[in-house]
């Protein structure tokens, strides 16, 4: 089946790419819906609830440009992509943007023609192991036998990684992060190496996650971020600033709480008024209206309230902001200024 | 006689073209052919052109930059700093040997399912009905996805093998290791290996380096053996000139035995084979031959559909034989297992053969199903992973299908060969 996707959507490349790459705003006005593309499921990041809701700090950022942009959080259509697919998917204009823990590497910035519109999570790549195996290193894997998600960055880093410390393995490589969950209970590989925040998501969804630990080393830089096509400035421009837009709103103190007052009319915080729209039209220059930041940040709140919401402390995946605090907090977010 | 008035001199005009019939047809093609000239020039066009308008070019200098992935199952040298093009090799050589094991997997397996469900045994015959009908009407990625579920779910990991009191045994006197990641079972080294460098002395406790072997010393013992055979041939063929001759046939099965055996029993003490077991090292077995589970799942599932598949065109080829064959044999006073063997199946063979060819074109082609369970075969290596990191679908897809082309093309050659000498000699 994999073929035929790939077929397909090559096929696809071929005809309606000329066509798609064009005017994005305006196929995604005139449709009414964002196609997104998510993972096929991953707790946290995004995966569908109970009542089949995706839901997830991925998810948030598409429901936050859907409502930047055609005003309504729920007008998304999300496309499931797997490693493999998705740089396909979003070069053949099947998904309108790509939001699946995607790292920004120069390659896919440049050879694969996409722009990676900011970094929505910084990550490293990490190894997850059980406790009984009494490994404390990543250095002591010598032999081991490793699930790996096929296509992606971290199939580079670990061949780097079990290189350069003189060690072996046996990779076992795997499609879905739901397989490698499979795979990696049924004990057919011995450690799952991925993100560190994806491992920490799987393990949430464990029955025992206390048996299963992550070893202390962090092997490569991760910057996941959400991205789309080279060539469509304007909708890239959209799609970044709606995401920096999150990241002033917390460190602006905006949140889904207080946004109906802030965003009434003009407060005393001038930068609050130019985001909100109360003051200036910011919105207009990205062919929007002045509304816009105010209604992604309500969609699902501010980038503190999405985090804590899906992937904080608080949740069963239970990360630590890190890195991924504001700078005034001593983290590495920080958004270039609204004005 | 002069009343046959000469034929009309032929003028060609150009409305012939149309309204004569002797010109028509070749109109209506010289038409049709440009059209689908045409036709491919602008679908070929129109891909290059909104490549283009994406920023990519066709290029095919990605296959000799470094890959940077492994690969669990090689059959040649390869690590991650090799290029991709040596990474496509080593999924090219592990589609090749999953199709050719499959491929003799499935005709035995048919062949053997075919005729027993023509057995006069009901019980036999319904279960191999059972078996033809089931493996033929369930897509063949639910089989392999559920032989790997099977294994990877059923059976112990390599840690329960460990303990005083293990959780799991090694089966065979401790010669196979039946794990979760796969078979593992005693592979064959050599004391006095001729090409194997020598292996590191191993730290903990144990005094000599695990025997070695290389393709040198497999290429001399398999050679030997290979002789041997079309020696023991030759004395046979001697046995059936002499019974041709005289009537009377030599024994000589003693004689064909110790050509067989005793040449290649010397050539393995002289590089001191020996036989090495695997055993339980750090997290997994090391040592002997690691069959994975990825290779057994799509072996037997590609072996057991397709041999459903032979089965019943081995079925139809028996029965295309007329009854009156084997009764003329019966009447010869032959046994019915020589009946089926000299009299029916080489009959049947020339009914079997020309769907048994596209079998094996299925089988090969049903191969690049391995991704499903991660058998690194050519279409994870280059049409999988290579063409993630390096972004090429196009080019990537266009040397995928070109491999199954040529591969397809070369397997129906060999087989058309083999048809045409088993075929009905017409004189």
């Amino acid at each position: 089946m994999k073929h035929s996707v790939l077929l397909g959507a090559i096929t696809v490349a071929g005809f309606t790419a000329g066509a798609a790459a064009a005017d994005t705003l305006g196929d995604v006005q005139e449709r009414g819906t964002l196609n997104c593309g998510v993972t096929t499921g991953l707790v946290g990041f995004a995966a569908p609830d109970a009542n089949g809701e995706w839901e997830g700090f991925d998810v948030g950022v598409c429901r936050a440009v859907a409502a930047a942009v055609l005003g309504d959080a729920s007008a998304v259509n999300f496309v499931t992509t797997t490693g493999q697919t998705r740089f396909t998917a979003l070069a053949s204009g099947e998904i309108d943007m790509l939001a699946r823990n995607t790292t920004w590497t120069f390659s896919r910035d440049t050879d694969l023609a996409f722009e990676f519109v900011g970094i929505n999570y910084y990550d490293g790549q990490g190894f997850m192991i059980p406790r009984e195996l009494g490994v404390s290193s990543a250095k002591d894997l010598d032999g081991a036998t490793v699930c790996i998600q096929t296509g992606t960055t971290t199939e580079l880093n670990l061949a780097d990684f079990f290189r350069t410390n003189n060690i072996s393995y046996e990779p076992v490589p795997i499609e879905t992060n739901a397989e490698a969950q499979q795979q990696y209970l049924a004990g057919a590989c011995d450690v799952y190496t991925t993100d560190a925040s994806g491992l920490a998501a799987t393990r949430a969804s464990f029955e025992s996650p206390d048996e299963h630990m992550l070893l202390p080393e962090i092997i490569s830089k991760e910057p996941l971020g959400p991205l789309v096509r080279h060539g469509d400035h304007e909708w890239g421009d959209i799609v970044r600033w709606t995401l920096n837009a999150l990241i002033a709103a917390e460190e602006l103190g905006v949140s889904s709480a207080n946004i109906a007052d802030l965003g009434a009319a003009a407060g005393e915080n001038p930068e609050v008024n130019r985001l909100l729209g109360t003051e200036g039209e910011l919105g207009s220059y990205m062919g929007l209206d002045a509304d816009w930041a105010a209604r992604a940040i309500a969609a699902g709140g501010n980038y503190g309230e999405l985090f804590e919401k899906n992937i904080g402390e608080n949740t069963p995946i239970g990360l630590a902001r890190g890195l991924n605090a504001q700078w005034t907090d001593g983290g590495l977010l920080y958004s270039p200024p609204f004005r | 006689m002069s009343t046959l008035s000469e034929p009309p001199k032929a003028s060609f005009r150009l409305s012939q073209l149309i309204y004569d019939t002797r010109y028509r047809s070749l109109t209506i093609q010289v038409i049709a052919s440009i059209l689908i000239a045409l036709g491919l020039a602008w679908l070929i066009n129109n891909t290059i052109v909104n490549l283009d308008n994406l920023g990519k070019d066709i290029k095919f200098d990605f296959l000799g930059s470094q890959a940077g992935y492994d690969i669990n199952q090689r059959l040649i040298e390869y690590d991650s700093q090799d290029t991709h093009a040596r990474a496509a090799i080593v999924g090219i050589l592990n589609t090749l040997l999953v199709a050719f094991l499959g491929c003799i997997a499935a005709t035995i397996i048919g062949v053997t399912a075919g005729v027993l469900r023509l057995s006069k045994n009901w019980l036999i015959s319904k279960l191999m009905t059972v078996y033809v009908e089931g493996f033929r009407n369930v897509p063949l990625l639910l089989w392999i996805l559920l032989i790997f579920a099977l294994m990877t779910e059923g059976m112990p990991q390599p840690r329960d093998f460990r303990g005083d009191e293990p959780a799991a045994t090694m089966s065979l006197g401790d010669n196979v290791a039946v794990t979760n990641r796969g078979i593992y079972i005693p592979r064959i080294g050599f004391n006095n290996s001729i090409g194997a460098e020598a292996a590191e002395p191993v730290s903990d406790g144990e005094d000599t380096p695990p025997p070695g072997s290389s393709g040198v010393d497999w290429l001399l013992v398999l050679g030997v053996l290979f002789a041997s055979f079309f020696g023991q041939r030759y004395v046979k063929q001697r046995a059936d000139g002499i019974q041709e001759d005289t009537g009377l046939r030599p024994t000589t099965w003693y004689l064909r035995l110790g050509i067989l055996i005793i040449p290649t029993a010397i050539v393995m003490f002289v590089l001191g084979a020996q036989v090495v077991s695997p055993y339980l090292k750090g997290f997994n077995f090391t040592e002997g031959v690691h069959l994975r589970n990825s290779l057994i799942a799509l072996w037997f599932a590609l072996s057991l559909y397709t041999g459903a598949f032979i089965a019943e065109i081995v079925r139809s080829g028996i029965m295309a034989v007329s009854k009156g064959q084997s009764e003329a044999a019966f009447a010869l006073g032959m046994r019915p297992n020589w009946t089926m063997n000299l009299v029916i199946l080489p009959q049947a063979l020339r009914v079997i053969i020309p769907p048994l060819i596209s079998q094996y074109l299925n089988l090969t082609k049903n191969s690049s199903l391995a991704l499903a369970v991660g058998y690194m075969d050519v279409r994870s290596t280059l049409g999988g992973i290579t063409i993630n990191q390096t972004g090429r679908e196009l080019e990537g897809m266009l040397l995928l299908g070109l491999f199954y082309l040529v591969l397809s093309l070369l397997i129906s050659g060999v087989m058309n060969i083999y048809n045409n000498s088993v075929k009905l000699q017409e004189r």
